[in-house]
């Protein structure tokens, strides 16, 4: 009962969407194929970074019981091994839908496989999952400075998600500005799948060079995880 | 009477406590909503014939659907689910309330109480700023709040349903994974029912989720006229009752094997 219930619920999510193009066809010039490439990488990239940022859910706790000094996690670990089994079968679940469908699109599209679209494929891949997991890390720092569990940040990652597995262009500026300067969400997918796709009119390096976005990003978190460690450290613990 | 609404006075002041996870719950969905009509927008955008509905009444449905996301049957009361799987639930018994009553009280609150909280602020914000339309006519609008009624009394005891079934299951998590995205699809969150293929549509007139939010929405633009709602409404009732004797059929079995195990 679990298991079918669990792959019934993957597939009801892009249920949705193929209905939306089963009525109308294409959306500002992408295909239901092409857009399967931007979604699959979308959700291979946030099932990843979302399972390997697990150790973050149980963090805001710890900051929140004053626990982190102590850093003990075995009480804490078996409490969130249980929970944890039902949420990383939900991650494989998603990372395998994001595959399939990603794999069916490039199948549609006859992507050659060794070839550049598999390398910036590949990129996208690894940009987006370097990009949620920023988030994830942004998310779990902003609680050295408040111990309220941030539901807003989830706007910017499950949200991303949802905004992310659609092209860009069908955003308004405000949104497409603050996702692709601020949050580039649109860098590491979109504007590479674009250029692969011949959406826009730019040299396929570009499409290399895209991706990389959700690496800096990824730094840039990080950077401002050890800024928010430090502070911890000084307010005298 | 005074049982029941005692428990809804203690569920509203246990949900008020939580006032900024409501406040976060309100950008999101606000957040949501406007994702969605860009995503509908863009898609009509290239449409080059007419649509069951136009882009002005799918966007009404979605904040609709937005302001009514609470009132889908989509989780129970945690503590309620214990108290089933535990068997801590025969402690009710001993209430001078009947078992179906106490729990579709419970229910009616999950629903009822946060929809409000949640759904005025959405109505407000999105009528000014954000193109929700007003209902096509006075009479409509009537029909409309009618028709809400309806939909919070199928949706509780849906949810009452879904409680019920804990008694049956060893653990409730098949069910309570699939519920959330069953229900997102068929009452027309995810995506307006009218927009779904036509040879969906006979299947999805009949349905039960269809009138928690569809049937409503539906009323509220006009895509159903005055002259059949009626109808609707009935349809509505009609669901309301199935699974309201369900429940109790399904209660008093349950309770009967509860006394067998020696209880």
């Amino acid at each position: 009962m679990l298991t079918s219930a669990y792959f019934i619920s993957t597939f009801t999510d892009i249920f949705g969407i193929w209905v939306l193009f089963d009525r109308f066809k294409i959306i500002q010039g992408w295909t239901l194929e092409e857009l399967a490439l931007i979604y699959g990488i979308m959700h291979m990239g946030f099932a990843i970074a979302e399972g390997a940022a697990r150790g973050f859910d149980s963090f805001s706790l710890m900051i929140k019981h004053g626990d982190f000094d102590r850093v003990l996690l075995r009480p804490l670990g078996s409490l969130f091994q249980i929970a944890s089994r039902e949420i990383q079968l939900m991650r494989l679940g998603r990372f395998i839908q994001g595959l399939v469908i990603l794999l069916w699109g490039s199948q549609k599209l006859q992507l050659p496989l060794f070839s550049m679209e598999t390398v910036i494929i590949t990129l996208a891949f690894i940009g987006t999952t370097s990009l949620f997991y920023g988030l994830f890390v942004v998310q779990a720092t902003l609680s050295f400075w408040t111990t309220e569990t941030l539901e807003i940040m989830n706007i910017t990652t499950y949200g991303g998600l949802e905004a992310g597995q659609y092209p860009m262009s069908i955003f308004n500026k405000i949104f497409k500005g603050f996702f692709t300067f601020i949050i580039p969400l649109a860098c590491v997918a979109y504007y590479p799948l674009a250029i692969l796709l011949q959406h826009k009119a730019l040299p396929l390096w570009l499409g290399i060079l895209f991706p990389l976005s959700g690496i800096v990003f990824l730094y840039l978190a990080c950077q401002l995880w050890k800024i928010g460690v430090r502070r911890y450290h000084s307010t005298g613990s | 009477m005074k049982g029941y609404l005692a428990i809804l006075r203690g569920r509203l002041l246990a949900l008020l406590q939580y006032r900024s996870a409501v406040m976060a719950g309100l950008v999101t969905q606000i957040f949501w909503g406007i994702i969605k009509i860009m995503i509908l927008t863009a898609f009509y955008a290239q449409s080059t014939s007419s649509e069951p509905i136009t882009l002005s009444q799918a966007i009404t449905f979605i904040w609709i659907g937005q302001a009514l996301l609470q009132l889908l049957p989509w989780n129970v009361d945690k503590e309620l689910e214990m108290q089933v799987k535990n068997g801590n639930i025969a402690y009710e018994l001993l209430r001078p309330l009947n078992l179906y009553g106490l729990i579709f009280s419970r229910a009616l609150a999950m629903r009822l109480l946060p929809t409000l909280l949640r759904s005025i602020p959405v109505i407000i914000l999105a009528g000014l700023f954000l193109e929700l339309s007003a209902p096509v006519s006075w009479a409509a609008g009537m029909a409309f709040g009618a028709s809400l009624v309806n939909a919070t009394l199928l949706s509780t005891a849906m949810t009452t349903m879904v409680i019920i079934s804990l008694f049956w299951t060893i653990s409730g998590e098949g069910i309570q994974r699939l519920i959330p995205h069953v229900t997102m699809l068929l009452s027309g969150m995810v995506v307006p029912l009218p927009l779904f293929p036509e040879w969906m549509q006979p299947f999805l007139n009949l349905q039960p989720f269809r009138g928690i939010l569809d049937i409503p929405s539906r009323i509220y633009t006009g895509v159903i006229p005055i002259a059949e709602i009626h109808y609707y409404l009935g349809f509505q009732l009609i669901w309301f009752l199935f699974f309201v004797a369900s429940g109790k059929y399904l209660i008093e079995k349950a309770m009967k094997r509860f006394v067998i195990q020696g209880g």
